[in-house]
């Protein structure tokens, strides 16, 4: 049937030799696996590091209620395999961060169905880190696409990236708004919603009581603990005269559960599909590149260029500016890092070179470090020996490689 | 049996949380019928399996080929020259235990000709993959017998959908972003006499502070309606003096810098949205003036009655305005303040309530029904939603296809843009056509794909002719379409059944909104289009 659609010689290509890396075996990635197969592609390699849950069934078809509990990849691989003889998918129950360069190197395509934004800033990251550049210029053989998908309940989106050429994840980080929060003080004293008394037992009380133990941290998928939960926080709420809190809305508080359904996952995935067909078959123009999707009141879609930031954090090659004054604290260059809407980095890793030596000024995410970094936090820039123009490497989660930014002194 | 539920309930959660375990209930009590188990057909249901539909019948009289094996996703290749109906059931039935599959070997025409009522049973009919005259039949069987159908198709990289309910009423529609209900324009007698046991200025420095910013708009209100003869801030210049009277009253330090106050800052904020009078929609007075809501009988559904008592509410309890919606949003405050401004809205709203059920009472008694045929938490429910309530009313496909009464303007109109779907809906309609003369659609093999472009090109000016649509259709579509071969690639199929089975699921919940009449997708373009044809 494809042969109508695309040349033989395409034809080809896409069963013998095009690889495809799907990144997700879940709403999105199951539905990936069944188009891309059903669309002539055979080496199909698959990246998830969930198990299975009862709550994925009612979108995740691969799965049976048999398989809870197992790897998400290896089931849906298997399942592809034994409907669709010919395709061969490579089940790899693992974290993206798990493989390094050589392996996203083989791929032609990679798409994404992930479920969480710094994964995706990590793969496109990593991407970036693929390219080739020649005095310079581009070299467009070191290019991979990246198709990405996201839905929430009714609304989903599906976009198309050329790394180094089209917008990347961080050029558009803004369309992505930071999760809002509640403020602690509503949540220790002011609760007005029943969320706000389910927020209090999961962040204040279970530490203080510790209900299954010393060391015992809440687990969101013990049915046990979301029941001391619901009871505390039930509770709490009565304090307050607040009516509301419900099971189910206990559950979705603690795991912030973002409601999901079949369709979208169909409609976006399939979307993103078809890209990852026009592109390995180069029969038709790719999505530029950028489709959003919501039918809630009909059905809607809105396609438009996401255009590219030229001081992208992440792919426009230039080191970032940060100004402030020598007098600032080092903490403040660490608050800018998690809070400015174009970095949002999630635990930042600052070094620069001093004396010729490389000198870690603060790390988090290694307790020993950590301690003996942190009094850096609260001395000036001056203080910690920085020039003006010097340049710093950050490493966070929120990316692969580490981003250089350039100290630009304040008066 | 608890432990079912909650099974049940563990597995559905994720879906539960959109449309609520009475949603759920419609699901499950559903029948839908799917005709011709393509890939199309098989990825509707797929998505309406998944969630849990009570039961599906598939119609379908063809054997399982090798070329749709390779195209869909509940057909292998042992299925081949067996019943496609009953090897799609199979496979599609595995995925959800919960649900009953069905199917019937035989021709939709062949139904139409021997037991048209056969179809009559189904809360949802889905046509796919239907070729012009079957799908006209049984439109209007299903029409006479209301029961929504809905028609789907893949052609090439096209995705179309066509919506056929005579009336579709939603009370649930669930608003992505609505408008809060605060009467501060008009407040009502206990928001009056609560904003007014409020004294701002005799307050202590943490009251002040954590006062909702509904009673500080409020209280600034009265102020700037006594210097303003009772007209509320209209254009711009209006609201920003009166955001600057808020800003000054918040509370200064002896140094006489302000201090942070983030509820005043959020009344600022809110100053916009807040003060916009409240008033009925269009949509919702159009409901009040239409006929249904008129001629109230015994057969009235339950939602033309309970529009009709709001409507009598309106008029005579409400001077001019809906029963009030009850919720607030959350804000900066603190517990006691909020909830006590809380509970002022939804007493108000239950007592709204009350009334407009005296009034639901009153109407079923004047047609002979019992009261208990409208429960409570039906009109609370109603009540809450009355703003978004929204009707549907899709015109029939005989409407749709008659010289007479074909929507020129609308095609017309939207050809003006030459690319857009319009184009790709009279493409579709023209190769019907083309196998209405011949049998078959065009460029199906390779070899005919050449000669059937002019074939094709007369059906494209027929149809034009015919129905006096004065736009130029571009070659290249023509070309285009001769090269689809009427293929179903996977892809578009997919697309196209999640976007159908959305759209059942809103038929079947009566939750959100389902789309009026036609919808088309460019998978080339990754576009859409709405039209009301």
């Amino acid at each position: 049937m494809e042969l109508l659609l695309i040349s033989l010689q395409s034809l080809q290509f896409l069963l013998d030799t095009c690889k495809i890396l799907v990144i997700g075996a879940g709403g999105l990635g199951c539905e990936l696996l069944k188009d891309l197969a059903l669309s002539g592609f055979r080496h199909i390699h698959v990246v998830d590091m969930d198990t299975i849950d009862v709550s994925n069934l009612n979108r995740q078809f691969l799965f049976r209620l048999k398989d809870v509990g197992r790897p998400k990849a290896d089931i849906a691989a298997d399942f592809i395999n034994g409907r669709i003889p010919g395709c061969n998918v490579v089940p790899h129950f693992k974290k993206i961060q798990d493989f390094d360069e050589s392996f996203y190197r083989q791929f032609h395509i990679i798409v994404c169905g992930l479920d969480s934004i710094i994964a995706r800033r990590w793969m496109n990251g990593m991407l970036l880190s693929l390219l080739v550049y020649e005095d310079g210029v581009l070299d467009p053989s070191s290019i991979i696409p990246l198709i990405d998908g996201g839905t929430e309940g009714f609304k989903g989106n599906a976009r198309v990236i050329f790394p180094g050429m089209t917008a990347c994840i961080d050029c558009t980080l803004e369309l992505y708004p930071p999760q809002i929060n509640f403020p602690m003080c509503t949540i220790a004293s002011m609760p007005r919603l029943p969320e706000h008394c389910v927020e209090y037992v999961r962040m204040l009380l279970w530490p203080k009581e510790k209900p299954f133990g010393d060391g015992v941290g809440l687990d969101a998928d013990d049915p046990e603990h979301i029941q001391w939960v619901y009871q505390k926080s039930q509770e709490r709420a009565a304090e307050f005269s607040i009516t509301g809190v419900t099971y189910r809305l206990t559950q979705g508080v603690v795991k912030r559960i973002i409601p999901a359904v079949a369709s979208t996952n169909a409609v976006i995935a399939a979307a993103c599909a078809t890209e990852v067909f026009k592109i390995a078959s180069s029969a038709y123009i790719p999505l530029n590149n950028y489709m959003v999707f919501n039918d809630v009141d009909g059905l809607y879609t809105y396609t438009f260029e996401a255009e590219r930031k030229e001081n992208c954090s992440s792919c426009s090659q230039v080191p970032q500016d940060l100004h402030f004054s020598p007098s600032a604290k080092l903490q403040e260059v660490l608050d800018y890092l998690t809070e400015n809407a174009s970095l949002q980095m999630k635990s930042p890793a600052i070094t620069a070179t001093l004396e010729g030596k490389n000198k870690t000024l603060y790390l988090q995410t290694v307790a020993s470090i950590e301690q003996r970094t942190r009094p850096n936090l609260s001395k000036s820039l001056k203080e910690l020996g920085l020039l003006d123009g010097q340049e710093l490497a950050v490493a966070d989660v929120t990316t692969p490689q580490t981003l250089l930014f350039k100290l630009s002194f304040t008066s | 049996m608890a432990a079912t539920k909650t099974a049940k309930e563990q597995k559905y959660d994720r879906q539960l949380r959109l449309w609520g375990d009475h949603g759920q209930e419609e699901l499950e009590n559903a029948h839908v019928c799917l005709i011709n188990s393509t890939a199309s057909g098989t990825e509707i249901l797929k998505n309406l399996v998944l969630p849990g539909i009570g039961a599906f019948t598939i119609v379908d009289g063809h054997k399982v080929s090798g070329e749709d094996v390779g195209n869909n996703f509940f057909l292998s290749n042992n299925s081949i020259g067996r019943n496609r109906a009953q090897a799609a059931t199979e496979l599609l039935q595995e995925l959800n235990t919960d649900v009953s599959g069905n199917f019937v070997e035989e021709s939709p025409d062949k139904l139409l000709d021997n037991d048209p009522e056969f179809f009559h049973r189904f809360t949802l009919v889905i046509g796919v993959q239907l070729p012009e005259s079957t799908c006209l039949r049984l439109g209007s069987v299903l029409w006479n017998a209301n029961v929504p159908f809905l028609v789907c198709r893949t052609y090439g990289l096209v995705g179309y959908m066509r919506l056929v309910v005579k009336e579709h009423t939603v009370i649930e529609s669930h608003p992505d972003n609505a408008l809060e209900d605060l009467r501060l324009d008009q407040p009502f007698a206990e928001l009056k006499s609560h904003i007014q046991s409020y004294d701002l200025e005799g307050m202590g420095k943490k009251d002040h502070g954590h006062t909702p910013w509904i009673i500080i708009v409020a209280k600034y209100l009265e102020k700037w309606f006594s210097e303003h003869n009772f007209q509320l801030p209209k254009n711009y210049k209006e609201k920003e003096a009166f955001k600057q009277l808020i800003r000054q009253g918040i509370l200064k330090n002896e140094k006489g810098t302000p201090e942070v106050e983030e509820n005043f800052e959020e009344a600022i904020k809110n100053v916009n949205t807040a003060l916009n009078p409240t008033k009925i929609s269009n949509g919702v007075d159009d409901l009040f003036n239409g006929e249904q809501c008129n001629d109230i009988t015994s057969q009235t559904p339950a939602f033309w009655v309970m529009t009709r008592a709001v409507r009598e509410f309106v008029q005579n309890d409400g001077g001019g305005n809906l029963p009030v919606r009850g919720s607030i949003p959350d804000m900066i405050a603190d517990s006691e303040k909020f909830i006590n401004l809380q509970n002022v809205y939804r007493e108000k709203a239950m007592q709204d309530a009350s009334v407009v059920s005296k009034h639901v009472e009153s109407l079923l008694q004047s047609v002979g029904k019992p009261s208990e045929s409208i429960s409570e938490q039906d009109i609370k429910l109603f009540c809450k939603n009355a703003a978004f309530l929204r009707v549907v009313r899709c015109r029939s496909l005989a409407e749709e296809y008659s010289v007479e009464t074909v929507n020129k303007d609308a095609i017309t109109c939207s050809m003006d843009g030459a690319d857009g779907e319009m184009v790709l809906y009279l493409m579709l309609r023209s190769v019907d056509r083309f196998y209405q003369q011949h049998s078959r659609y065009p460029g199906v093999y390779n070899y005919q794909v050449e000669e059937d472009i002019s074939k094709l090109k007369l059906c494209v000016n027929s149809l034009l002719q015919e129905y006096g649509l004065n736009v130029s259709v571009k070659d290249d579509y023509i070309h285009e379409f001769c090269r689809y071969g009427a293929a179903e690639p996977h892809t578009v199929a997919s697309f196209l059944g999640g976007s159908a089975a959305q759209e059942a699921i809103k038929l079947i919940t009566r939750q959100f909104v389902p789309f009026n009449n036609t919808f088309v997708y460019n998978a080339m373009s990754q576009t859409t289009a709405t039209f009301q044809l």
